[in-house]
């Protein structure tokens, strides 16, 4: 039962719902293909599965945003037709997105009461529902101000209120999409906190995610999907990391990749006092000073947008640094166009590989050959020296299995992963003294992770090249990275050897406390 | 000040009020339709049909505030095609909106050779306001107007209650900063777009009308000579808010009731470089507020001009 909370609003119970043979097909891909999945009031039921699996359409088709093309949907036993959110709102089912639903521009008490009835008809009552939310804030443990606007929030905060909104709406059973991505590990641990207690007072939930720990640590039960189908349901004391993990593939993984010790060579990059604006106009950086040897990975670890973005970019030299200089191997390179730094040995891993890392419109020798098309032997004079460029394209194909029926093939019929081989082919056979690899395995399946894994460090070993791994990720940083920078609101926390820091350090420092500070 | 300057002063600043008007409303009108995520660059297009439609409906009937009501309608009913265009076949909304404007000119072109050079016998009347009109200075600039300057002014607040203070305003910012939270929250993002865009076009069509019945009362191809270009450029100077969008029409009305006494008192200065005027105001005012919105942040729907599909991968 759920109790405290009926006093503030009108909780809508759901005890049981169950999905039957729900199929959704997008054009090209049959997303969801005949699930099955079943939640029970009081449990917290994981989907897992790699991205494209068919988690997040199966929720979005349970919430209302799709609707599915076969397949019945039952709360409560009863047989139901959600057309919209509308709708599962009405029937107490409450989805906290991935990427938060929230207007900037608004304050959080504006943000909850957005679509909801007023009960001054035309005119907002938006001090009742202040009210109301500094109810449900106490009784949830959800701290946040209700009359702060969005924009100010930290993402944790942002997160709050999303679930502050669904619980206003009377939702008893909560669909969290992803919801860890954005935090720090200490966040993590407050939100599962709050979950756990959530689930004590009667709530349901509903959870997606890929990362197995936390799916161990949170869930009673588990439904893997791969593909859009439903590989296993089961419970979770009787699942372990590595089941998971080959259940999600459909093979053998190995989690951790071999990471031998390099002796590390001269500086070959480094930073000394950045400052950077960002699109918003405020600074992005504020005095970044690092160092990357040859043959070391130096792993930037934060909660996205902390800047990072903006540090990949003003050392590939897309972005001016208002303050302070890059250095190449001992050289000023600052203010270096991107051609004059790719040719002196810079190569670079976009965070957004369909924008800045590939032209979709272009078939894949086209593509592996944009960044030195100019120089021989791609190139003759005006010409281009089309014999070379196939021999060439054909070798990178076959050296870094990229999965294609041909080099002429276009772009677009590429899967993520092959698409990041592909990057990952052109900037390391280009042989880099430097390379920035800027989040170089979101979105992508845990074999082509492996594999993209494996070519960094390889890379480390047999060219000392010298690479920036920027990641949100931060088992990627940990099981790669032989120094890690933490990167908070621009400010670099703390320079750190891998194997002398915990986790909870790391944690501290993401979310802004510095090294020197922690006690 | 000498009595006669005195009194120059006051009849330059009624104009203002009046030629400001014609323009309050469209901007207004796309103030709203901006904030819902809709760029209709067609108000140039609707104005004129709304301007044409009053004209001849006044011409025909006698009926002035009718006439009024029809211009209005007419711009609105035109807008639809814009809706139509972005908002449910998710069409692209510069295309759509120029189209719209080029329609315009050229429909009323057509339908307007009839009245070309024709004169209404009575224009909008005037409607002294007891009390108020008696308050030195102001009195007589403000309220020695007629109804449709008193309606603007209403609408002037009207509107910023709604935008700020009701569900429906709520409703329309954040389908405009966020459309897929709004979609998310059970807020029917298609209908909020399709109302405030037609509610974008009956106030063109309500800016254009005023003009043929009463500024300008009678018709001549393109009589609206390029204000509803300058009312999109002043929806940027408003900032999105609608007591800004009462000065910047103003100050547009001011220069332009200038350079019509200036022109009356036959000055030496060409008129054609004093019609030029509020045009070249507008690029000033358009360079200040591009400014202070870069430098603030404040206002810019950030769903402008980007269609809404919910069940899009």
């Amino acid at each position: 039962m759920i109790k405290n909370s009926s006093k503030i609003i009108n909780l809508i119970k759901v005890e049981t719902v169950e999905m039957r043979g729900i199929v959704k097909q997008f054009p090209g891909v049959l997303a969801n293909d005949h699930i099955n999945f079943d939640v029970h009031v009081g449990e917290v039921h994981t989907l897992l599965g790699e991205n494209g699996a068919g988690k997040s359409t199966l929720m979005k088709i349970l919430y209302g945003i799709y609707h599915q093309d076969e397949g019945e949907i039952y709360v409560n036993g009863k047989l139901v037709n959600i057309r919209s959110p509308l709708d599962a709102i009405r029937l107490g089912i409450g989805m906290v997105h991935q990427h938060f639903m929230l207007v900037p521009t608004l304050t959080v008490a504006e943000n909850v009461a957005l679509g909801l009835p007023s009960s001054r008809k035309f005119l907002l009552d938006l001090d009742m529902v202040t009210e109301r939310i500094k109810e449900l804030v106490k009784i949830n443990g959800l701290y946040v101000d209700p009359e702060a606007k969005v924009w100010q929030l930290s993402v944790g905060e942002q997160q709050r209120v999303e679930i502050l909104k669904v619980l206003y709406r009377g939702a008893s059973l909560l669909i969290l999409d992803e919801p860890t991505a954005v935090l720090t590990p200490q966040e993590v641990e407050e939100l599962f906190h709050v979950l756990r207690s959530m689930i004590k007072r009667g709530y349901t939930i509903i959870f997606i995610s890929h990362k197995l720990r936390e799916v161990l640590s949170l869930s009673n039960r588990i439904t893997i999907l791969r593909d859009g189908k439903v590989v296993k349901t089961l419970p979770a004391v009787e699942a372990t990391q590595e089941k998971l993990a080959r259940l999600m593939v459909g093979r053998e993984v190995l989690l951790q990749v071999e990471h031998p010790a390099v002796k590390l060579g001269k500086v070959a990059l480094a930073l000394e006092g950045i400052w950077v604006q960002g699109d918003e106009g405020l600074h992005a950086l504020r005095g970044i000073d690092l160092e990357v040897h040859s043959g070391e990975i130096l792993g930037i670890a934060g909660v996205s947008g902390n800047g990072q973005s903006e540090l990949a970019e003003v050392i590939a030299g897309l972005r001016k640094p208002t303050q302070g200089k890059v250095f190449i191997k001992g050289i000023n390179v600052t203010n270096w166009s991107p051609s004059q730094l790719l040719d002196y040995g810079l190569s670079y891993i976009p965070e957004e590989r369909m924008r800045d890392g590939v032209v979709q419109e272009f078939n894949i020798e086209e593509n592996l050959i944009l960044k030195d098309h100019i120089h021989p032997p791609y190139a003759k004079g005006i010409f281009m020296n089309f014999h070379k460029i196939g021999q060439e394209s054909e070798r990178l194909i076959k050296n870094f299995d990229i999965r294609t029926p041909s080099r002429y093939t276009s772009l677009k019929s590429l899967s993520g992963g092959n698409i990041q081989k592909l990057i990952l082919a052109r900037e390391l056979s280009r042989k880099p003294s430097v390379l920035v690899a800027a989040q170089p395995t979101r979105g992508l399946d845990i074999s082509a992770t492996e594999y993209v894994h494996r070519q960094l460090i390889e890379q480390r070993i047999k060219l000392k090249t010298a690479t920036l791994l920027i990641s949100d990720d931060l088992d990627e940083i940990l099981s790669l990275a032989d120094r890690i920078a933490v990167i908070y609101e621009g400010e670099i926390m703390g320079v750190v050897k891998r194997n002398e820091v915990s986790v909870e350090e790391l944690g501290m420092m993401m979310g802004g406390v510095h090294k020197d500070n922690i006690p | 000040m000498r009595p006669d300057a005195y009194a120059i002063t006051i009849i330059l600043l009624a104009a203002t009020v009046e030629s400001g008007t014609i323009l309050l409303f469209p901007i207004i009108g796309e103030i709203f339709t901006e904030r819902s995520g809709i760029l209709n660059l067609g108000i140039e297009g609707m104005m004129i049909i709304g301007a044409l439609v009053g004209f001849a409906t006044a011409f025909m009937t006698g009926q002035i505030y009718w006439a009024f009501f029809m211009g209005m309608l007419a711009g609105g009913l035109a807008s639809l095609i814009h809706a139509f265009i972005s908002i449910t076949l998710r069409g692209n909304q510069v295309v759509s909106g120029l189209a719209l404007s080029i329609f315009g000119l050229g429909v009323t072109n057509f339908y307007g050779q009839e009245f070309v050079n024709l004169q209404l016998a009575h224009t909008i009347p005037q409607v002294i306001i007891p009390g108020l009109s008696q308050i030195p200075f102001f009195g007589p600039i403000l309220f020695k107007q007629d109804y449709m300057v008193y309606l603007s002014y209403i609408l002037v607040i009207i509107t910023w209650f709604i935008l700020f203070k009701t569900k429906a305003g709520i409703q329309l910012r954040a389908v405009g900063q966020n459309a897929q939270a709004a979609d998310a929250m059970g807020v029917n993002v298609y209908k909020v777009r399709y109302f405030w865009t037609f509610f974008g076009g009956l106030m063109a069509g309500a800016g254009g009308a005023y003009l043929t019945l009463n500024c300008a009362p009678f018709w001549l191809d393109g009589i609206t000579a390029g204000r509803g270009w300058v009312a999109i450029a002043l929806v940027i100077f408003a900032r999105w808010n609608p007591p800004y969008a009462l000065i910047g029409a103003y100050l547009f009305g001011a220069i332009n009731a200038l350079q019509f006494q200036l022109q009356s008192m036959g000055t030496t200065i060409p008129s054609a470089l004093l019609s030029m005027q509020p045009y070249f105001l507008t690029f000033i005012l358009i360079i200040v507020a591009t400014l202070l919105v870069k430098a603030k942040h404040i206002g810019v729907p950030k769903e402008l001009g980007i269609p809404y599909a919910r069940e899009e991968k």
